[in-house]
């Protein structure tokens, strides 16, 4: 991201040429796993581990990441926190792309890939937490995708369809609030159904409030980093003034740090209720500590610190730190403390490849963003539709 | 939807004040049993390792020899868990104490009588039939392999192998066979009579009845008969169970029941959120169009209070200059006047 092209630059810039590298290799490994060797030949899943980082990050941390969208949506539209608008676009943006590429992801995971629709089209199996998840996330994806069309319809200066859509704001918002709730809580559901493998530490009948709660924080993290990056990268672009932003910036980590406090509370409430005090005092308990006081209570620290003293690096640092942590309790709960009781042997690394995939799409990721961005009203507004939704 | 309001509430009452009692009533799901469907008993006690059948399973399954030869000792030396290409494997365990031989457990699908699998699928690739087998429909398989994460007892393999059609693949309680009127392979092949096949009614019948007549080698315990529900695989021994890698003293609500609670929550999230956020809407609005009004307000009443000072202010001002206007036309007529008398009086004195 340091090296930004503008639209018209040059093509052979370092930033470039790494990623395009990235995915070039990327592109050999989706074709050794779809085509050649499949899931056996490129990924160390087994039977144990049927779920590995495909689902840990790229789908649940993924997920997870891209909740700025509906927390800034809904606090602009539904909340009358005007003056977020200027963020609402990227956000946008980032969860469109975001969950786009958590479908990506989830691609590579399933055995039958070409299978995706049969949930819907087949056999639903509506006792099933992650028929749920599915059926939110499509229906997610298609109101996102109808959310961002006024950047894509304005650049395009298709009017009439763009004032049809700008009047769905308001459904829209709502429709994208609900769906959130729902997935995002029973991403955190699907694992209510395993008390006997996935440690205590990390096993609650609260799972769903836990996901939920986290991945607004995380939401919020993301619009943070991401703002301040697009506003370095894409300064060009960028309406508002460097005084006015770092007002919103403060204002987001004011919500970040209220978010994390509940969130260490309501995990606090469950270890008190179960009475699981005595398992911080193992191994897994250290862990859970890191994750809790490192990625928890010190970035909501940090939050608290950066909106009373207006330090933006601490704001910054806090985010990444909130982000950190979501990916580290997705991974925990989906990974690292699941068959916590097996022994060293049976447990599961990703390979290589797998690792590499979850870059590759993070890249592109990063490379559709930046193509949007240059081309389409998404940092600054449209001339000719300003102050409208 | 034809049930009355009335009704409706009265149901959920009821569901409410007598959800310990009548499993029957709205809400409370009472699980069907399964009455005549089939089972297998596994006898510890009785199991010697000679692991006939992984052998008989492996035959009737046309899954490939053994990886390690039967009589083999070595095989023992770490826990095997299934895979595609062993449905069933026997596991040694030490005892802790020591003091008595190793005992071996068969492990396989125990074919829940509630299966997470089933329940955790969003396509309903697996089915517990009445007569026991939980059966798995590959036609339908997306491959996510929830239920492979979901099953508690570790019995699910998967073909990571197989590039396009991977599937699920387990102990079927050789259903075929069942349909046929023969035994699973498993049970046909001991030689110990470690595995019986029967009516899971019977067999719970017939391992009280061992338990009885031995109670100094018999845990008074089946394990299987409640656990997370119950499963159709019935496994009793003198080893407690927690040794034999099985969930001891584990609850007998069945664990799709937990996995689903959640659900319950959905209906009311599609049906508060609409409400809570239009009126949300509508009172952030309606504050703004307040606040808009207010301010309308207050620059007219802003706009008038000036208009006003300024009309005063010059109407002071012309008063002022009218007075003065007065003052100064008196102040002349005096004068004249003055100036009159003064010029009559010098007439007179003249004339």
């Amino acid at each position: 991201m340091s090296q930004p092209a503008t639209a018209t630059g040059k093509l052979l810039t370092p930033f470039n040429l790494i990623t395009a590298a990235i995915l070039a290799v990327g592109g050999v490994i989706t074709v050794l796993r779809f085509f050649v060797s499949g899931l056996a030949g490129t990924t160390n899943l087994t039977d144990t581990y049927p779920w590995g980082l495909w689902i840990g990050f790229d789908v649940m941390s993924g997920v997870a990441l891209a909740a700025g969208g509906f927390v800034i949506s809904s606090a602009v539209y539904l909340f009358g926190m005007k003056e977020y608008k200027p963020l609402v676009r990227p956000a946008i943006l980032t969860g469109f792309l975001g969950y786009s590429l958590v479908v990506v992801g989830l691609l590579y995971d399933l055995g039958r890939w070409y299978r995706l629709p049969y949930p819907f089209v087949v056999k639903p199996g509506p006792t099933s937490m992650l028929f749920e998840v599915g059926l939110c996330v499509a229906l997610y994806l298609t109101t996102l995708a109808i959310e961002f069309s006024p950047a894509a319809l304005e650049w395009l200066g298709w009017k009439r369809l763009r004032q049809l859509v700008g009047s769905l704001t308001i459904a829209l918002t709502i429709l994208g609030l609900i769906l959130s709730t729902m997935h995002q809580s029973s991403l955190g559901a699907l694992f209510l159904i395993t008390p006997t493998k996935l440690h205590p530490l990390w096993y609650s009948s609260h799972l769903p409030v836990h996901f939920f709660i986290s991945a607004v924080a995380g939401g919020l993290g993301m619009i943070i980093i991401e703002s301040a990056l697009s506003h370095r990268v894409f300064h060009d672009q960028v309406e508002i003034s460097g005084e006015r932003f770092s007002q919103l910036t403060v204002g987001l980590a004011k919500a970040a740090a209220v978010t994390l406090a509940v969130y260490l509370a309501v995990k606090v409430i469950g270890i008190a209720m179960d009475d699981k005090w005595h398992w911080l005092a193992s191994g897994y308990g250290g862990w859970y500590l890191v994750e809790m006081l490192g990625f928890v209570a010190l970035p909501c620290f940090l939050f608290v610190i950066g909106y009373r003293e207006r330090r933006l690096g601490a704001i910054r640092v806090a985010a990444v730190l909130t982000v950190l942590g979501i990916v580290l309790n997705r991974l925990n709960v989906a990974i690292f403390a699941f068959n916590w009781q097996l022994p060293a042997a049976e447990r599961y690394f990703p390979s290589w490849m797998e690792l590499w995939v979850t870059v590759s799409i993070v890249t592109a990721g990063v490379w559709i963003f930046r193509f949007i961005v240059k081309r389409m009203p998404i940092l600054h507004e449209h001339p000719e539709w300003r102050g409208q939704h | 939807m034809t049930i009355s309001r009335r009704g409706f509430l009265g149901g959920l009452a009821a569901g409410t004040l007598a959800a310990g009692t009548a499993a029957a009533s709205a809400g409370v799901k009472k699980l069907p049993g399964w009455p005549d469907s089939y089972g297998l008993l596994h006898d510890t006690n009785l199991c010697v390792g000679c692991r006939r059948c992984e052998e008989a399973c492996k035959r009737v399954n046309g899954l490939p020899e053994p990886a390690v030869p039967l009589g083999d000792e070595s095989v023992f030396d770490k826990m095997r868990r299934t895979s595609k290409d062993d449905y069933t494997v026997v596991n040694r365990y030490r005892r802790a104490d020591g003091g008595r031989p190793a005992v071996y457990r068969k492990h396989q699908c125990m074919h829940c009588q509630d299966p997470c699998c089933a329940s955790v699928c969003f396509v309903q690739a697996f089915e517990k039939t009445p007569q026991g087998p939980v059966l798995y429909h590959p036609e339908r398989c997306v491959g996510c392999r929830y239920c492979v994460m979901a099953c508690p007892y570790y019995a699910l393999a998967y073909e990571y192998e197989q590039v396009w059609t991977p599937r699920v693949v387990r102990c079927t309680m050789c259903y075929p066979r069942i349909k046929k009127g023969q035994q699973p392979g498993c049970a046909e092949a001991c030689p110990m009579g470690a595995i019986t096949f029967g009516r899971r009614s019977d067999l719970l019948k017939l391992a009280r009845q061992r338990i009885r007549k031995q109670p100094d080698r018999y845990i008074d315990h089946i394990y299987g008969e409640h656990e997370f529900g119950g499963t159709s695989w019935l496994t009793i021994g003198g080893t407690p169970f927690g040794e034999l890698g099985l969930h001891e003293g584990a609850v007998p609500t069945p664990l799709p029941e937990i996995g689903s609670s959640y659900l319950s929550v959905v209906p009311l999230v599609i049906t508060i959120y609409p409400g809570l956020l239009a009126g949300f809407y509508a009172f952030s609005r309606r504050r703004e169009q307040l606040s808009r009004k207010e301010t309308r307000e207050a620059v007219a009443a802003a706009l008038e209070r000036a208009r006003q000072e300024a009309e005063n202010k010059l109407q002071a001002a012309a008063e002022k200059a009218k007075k003065e206007k007065e003052k100064a036309v008196a102040q002349a007529v005096k004068k004249a006047v003055e100036e009159a008398k003064k010029q009559a009086g010098q007439t007179g004195q003249e004339a």
